[in-house]
């Protein structure tokens, strides 16, 4: 995306590549331009620039793309850690 | 109008000053829970059996701008039920998703309606629906059309092809800027109670003028990060959130000292510089969950080493206040 760059290093997608057919459908869903298809495989160009959404890995028909998605604001994930600890949370999250 | 399938409603193109009104005080927050439209099938125009099929949500507000795309044109709008939330938070949450759409396709018989098989989503619902599953279950392909609803036309008009600048992300200063509004809303009530603790622990120092400054000052930091940060969002240095937040907090504590210097010592400076910085660095650092650019990963990653930083400031900031109340 022109003009905005996030941390280094901060996906977990994975792709495995001989499950790819190269169907394109992830080149149609992200929107970052994350993947190019070349001889009918998909690989990933622009690693960093992903950010988790999920839309690959759920549109890919083989389950060739991985990815842990959620909730990306910090008020989300502090909620979600202190559920997790079982401790009360407050309201307000981003999405909601 | 009347199909094969039943009554559709037929629905207008232009925006009334009533659709426009809603827009903004949803945007303010205010009555957002309500802002719906009933979902189902809808016509624009007088579509026929070949016409495109383009689906969305049925938050009022995806549901007016796409609607608005299509004066003079003929299509059929088929409406989810996302709760009234947008199309990427539903995508997100799963209720924009594939179960719904597949719902909304024999709920509404649409296959009775159209003769071709095609459905048209915003790119953004791909987070929520399989297109493989739909077409599994239904028999109807899913394109992707493009991210922006304003670019349907030009898609419509190129044949149905989707360019390399349909398909990318934008956060323009005018997509930042409408974001603003709720997430100070959301952050006036926190705030509203902060800052009365702090102008009566200033009155119980018997100093309420220093409290009702400091709690000011606050306010000033927490519209840093709410505000400014997403408005200056691309020109604030760094790519962490919480550094931009700081920066900005930084700068409007030296702003605050530049007008109201003559009452401070150096101990309330020092408090002010580590406190007002982690409040704007907070409130930045939140804004993380409304951009399209941000991963998961990454938020988790800045919050481990930003959030004891924040926390120690404030404490730090605290205690020197402290200090400074019993000394002074
Ligand atoms: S998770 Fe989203 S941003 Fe990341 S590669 Fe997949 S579609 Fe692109
Ligand atoms: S969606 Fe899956 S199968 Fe299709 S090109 Fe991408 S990785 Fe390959």
């Amino acid at each position: 995306m022109k003009g905005f760059r996030y941390l280094k290093d901060a996906t977990t997608l994975e792709l495995r590549e001989p499950a790819c057919i190269g169907c394109g459908r992830c080149l149609e869903v992200c929107p970052h331009q994350v993947f190019t298809l070349a001889n009918t495989k998909a690989s990933i160009v622009d690693r960093d620039a992903c950010m988790e959404c999920g839309a690959c890995a759920l549109n890919c028909p083989v389950n060739a793309i991985s990815v842990d998605s959620g909730v990306g604001c910090a008020s989300g994930l502090i909620n979600e850690w202190l559920r997790e600890r079982k401790l009360p949370r407050g309201g307000g999250a981003c999405c909601s | 109008m009347e199909t094969p399938a039943g009554r559709v409603p037929l629905i207008a193109t232009e925006l009334l000053f009533s659709d426009r009104l809603g827009a903004w005080k949803t945007r303010w927050g205010i009555g957002r829970m309500n802002y719906l439209v009933p979902p189902g099938l809808y016509a624009i125009g007088t579509p026929g059996a070949t016409d495109p099929v383009v689906v969305t949500a049925n938050y009022k507000m995806s549901y007016d701008i796409v609607r608005s795309q299509f004066g003079g044109r003929n299509v059929w709008l088929l409406v989810l039920e996302t709760f009234g939330i947008n199309v990427w938070c539903a995508a997100g949450k799963g209720t924009f998703g594939t179960g719904e759409l597949v719902r909304r396709i024999s709920e509404t018989r649409l296959a009775m309606v159209i003769s071709h098989r095609q459905l048209l989503l915003p790119m953004l619902g791909a987070v929520g629906v399989a297109a493989h599953e739909i077409a599994r279950r239904t028999g109807f392909t899913v394109r992707y059309a493009a991210i922006r609803a304003e670019d349907l036309p030009e898609f419509l008009d190129k044949g149905r092809v989707t360019t390399s600048a349909m398909r990318e992300m934008t956060f323009t200063f005018r997509e930042r800027a409408v974001l603003v509004p709720v997430e100070f809303v959301m952050a006036l009530k926190p705030a509203a109670v902060i800052m009365l603790c702090v102008s009566l622990f200033g009155a119980l120092l018997g100093r309420p003028g220093a409290g009702i400054e400091a709690a000011v000052a606050y306010f000033g930091a927490m519209l840093a990060g709410t505000a400014v940060a997403p408005i200056l969002l691309p020109w604030l240095p760094g790519r962490s959130f919480s550094i931009k937040g700081a920066v900005l907090g930084f700068a409007w504590s030296a702003l605050w000292l530049l007008l109201t210097g003559a009452a401070w010592n150096s101990l309330s400076t020092v408090a002010a510089f580590l406190v007002l910085p982690a409040v704007s660095a907070f409130h930045a650092l939140n804004f993380t969950g409304c951009t399209p650019y941000t991963s998961r990963t990454g938020v988790k990653k800045e919050m481990r080493a930003a959030l004891p930083a924040m926390g120690t400031a404030v404490l730090a900031g605290g205690i020197l206040l402290i200090i400074n109340g019993i000394l002074g």
